[in-house]
């Protein structure tokens, strides 16, 4: 059977622009939520700048438990807070809030990592030139870590662009809603290939860039 | 200047294992003095040193800096006291972001100087340390002795008092140790800033430091001005820090011989030191009274700039004129003492 290419062109590119509509500003919110989360899960920590075992513990707890969740149960599971957030659960914006719940925290533990990655001496001098908790975690920890924390990003904007497909598995839309229906559903092997080829293009600029911009960073 | 009173520092208090590693520090740096704190790994010197600008908060005692205790300090009083409390650190801790430059600017940026008066000031210390030329390296760029001038010039720049140098020269080769070392002293000198140093080289106390206190398991057990110290330790632990740059042991095949004479040996020691070693006391005796002396074995040495004479000698003679050499050997300000089977 020859393939229709006619129809497909406009409906991949229909189903890139929500794909990337998606990506974006689920990443964009979840970088909010969870840097900060990271840096306060370092600075609350035994030892840390601001020690706070309470506040640490939970947060601690929440990103477990959020990280924990299989995301396609995620999506299901949370969608009473979807609605409540933009009124319904199906399409792209609704498939925004499940992948920020998948995202930020998974942010918030890789941000964690690079802040600790930082050597301890860095943070003894801030304090011993007399600065202040805001100062130590703009001024010292952020930049020292920066090369580190842009990997830990394009990682997660990874993870983030597999969760997207899987989103639109159910209802979100995108180039994972693509494949599913045509590809797999309709048996249009073709469409599965060229989706799979647009992932793994994605994935392979994304990481080379965030390769790049790390090594520019730590000029090495 | 700077004093430390009473001083306890217990790790996991109320733990299963309280580990005590300070354990009632009395001390005292005076103004414009090079103090240095020696003790083995363990000893408590980092913890020691951390006490002083709170990075580790004393469990009990105070820590008196121009006056005023730390520790009864609010956060916001004690940031800006130890803006006036230097430290530089044996792995110098650059920021591995900044160049050469940057890093100095650092403690400045904190304050918040305007852009101007960072750069003139930044300047001004790049080229006190030497490393005007390397503004714009980063510290990868650097080596381990020019990484530790920025260290230095960085702790510079908010014009402290005192100046903590941690382990400051333990990463470094003997050659950078001494040029660092000359510019510690060049702090002190030109800029009369008050230095407490931790080490565990006692090259470092030897070359520098007026004062010396001793470190053991927690405890001063030992202090004194670096030519008692080196002249006449007194525990057995300030000899052996002594011993590592300064070999007073006899040698083996010496000490046998003197051994090998009993109790009724006339070997003797004879410390010299400052004015006393520059005149010619062996002479003068050898002249004044009917004996042979034998050197056996000696060393002179200058620590902090003063020369120090350590010599084993041989007395041959008439017992009652050895007694009597010894008499006028002690009579000229000079220490001389037997030779036991201890050796010391």
């Amino acid at each position: 059977m020859q393939f229709d290419w006619s129809w497909f062109w406009p409906e991949l590119f229909g189903a890139l622009n929500d794909t990337m509509y998606m990506i974006i500003v689920a990443f964009l919110i979840s970088i909010l939520i969870g840097i900060p989360l990271g840096i306060i899960l370092v600075i609350t920590r035994e030892n840390g700048i601001l020690e706070n075992k309470a506040v640490f513990n939970i947060l601690n707890i929440v990103v477990n438990v959020l990280r924990s969740i299989p995301f396609i149960i995620l999506i299901v599971a949370i969608i009473p807070v979807t609605r409540l957030i933009v009124g319904t659960s199906i399409g792209t914006t609704a498939a925004i809030v499940p992948l920020v719940f998948y995202t930020a925290p998974y942010i918030g533990r890789l941000v964690e990592n690079s802040l600790l990655e930082v050597d301890p001496g860095t943070i003894e001098l801030a304090e011993a030139m007399g600065a202040t908790p805001w100062q130590i975690i703009w001024k010292f920890l952020l930049p020292e870590a920066l090369g580190s924390l842009i990997l830990s990003l394009t990682i997660a904007i990874i993870g983030l662009i597999g969760a997207t497909a899987m989103a639109g598995a159910v209802g979100g839309g995108g180039i994972g809603d693509l494949a599913i229906s045509y590809g797999y559903n309709q048996f249009q092997t073709e469409v599965m290939v060229i989706t799979v080829i647009i992932l793994v293009i994605m994935v392979q600029f994304i990481q080379s860039l965030g390769n790049y911009l790390s090594k520019k960073i730590r000029r090495s | 200047m700077l004093i430390l009173e009473g001083i306890r520092k217990v790790y996991g208090e109320g733990g299963d294992n309280p580990v005590e590693a300070l354990k009632d520090i009395n001390l005292e740096v005076k103004k414009g003095e090079i103090f240095g704190v020696v003790g083995y790994s363990g000893a408590g010197k980092s913890s020691l040193i951390r006490c002083v600008n709170l990075l580790e908060k004393p469990t009990s005692g105070k820590v008196k800096v121009n006056g005023t205790d730390l520790t009864k300090l609010s956060p916001k009083k004690l940031r800006a006291e130890r803006k006036k409390i230097g430290m530089i650190f044996q792995q110098f801790n650059l920021l591995h972001s900044k160049t050469a430059f940057g890093n100095v600017a650092m403690p400045l940026i904190i304050e918040g100087y305007a852009k101007e008066d960072i750069d003139k000031k930044v300047r001004k210390l790049l080229s006190f340390v030497g490393l005007e030329d390397k503004a714009d390296h980063y510290p990868e760029q650097l080596s381990g002795g020019q990484k530790q001038r920025i260290g230095i010039a960085r702790a510079l720049a908010t014009d402290p008092h005192v100046l903590l140098c941690d382990e400051a020269t333990s990463a470094l080769d003997p050659d950078t140790t001494n040029a660092v070392l000359e510019l510690l002293k060049q702090v002190r000198d030109e800029l009369g800033i008050t230095i407490l140093l931790i080490t565990h080289e006692m090259n470092v106390i030897r070359d520098i430091c007026d004062r010396v206190a001793v470190l053991d398991g927690g405890v001063i057990v030992e202090q004194d001005s670096t030519i008692n110290l080196f002249t006449e330790p007194k525990t057995a632990i300030a000899r052996s820090f002594v011993r590592t740059v300064l070999n007073d042991a006899l040698p083996e095949a010496t000490l046998k011989k003197v051994l090998e004479k009993g109790e009724s040996n006339s070997v003797y020691r004879i410390l010299y030191k400052g004015e006393s070693a520059n005149d010619p006391l062996l002479s003068d005796v050898a002249k004044k009274f009917k004996i042979d002396i034998n050197v056996i074995y000696g060393t002179i040495t200058e620590i902090q700039g003063q020369p120090f004479g350590n010599i084993i000698v041989e007395l041959n003679g008439d017992p009652q004129e050895i007694n009597n050499v010894v008499d006028y050997i002690k009579g000229r300000q000079v220490t001389i003492k037997e030779v036991k089977s201890d050796a010391v």
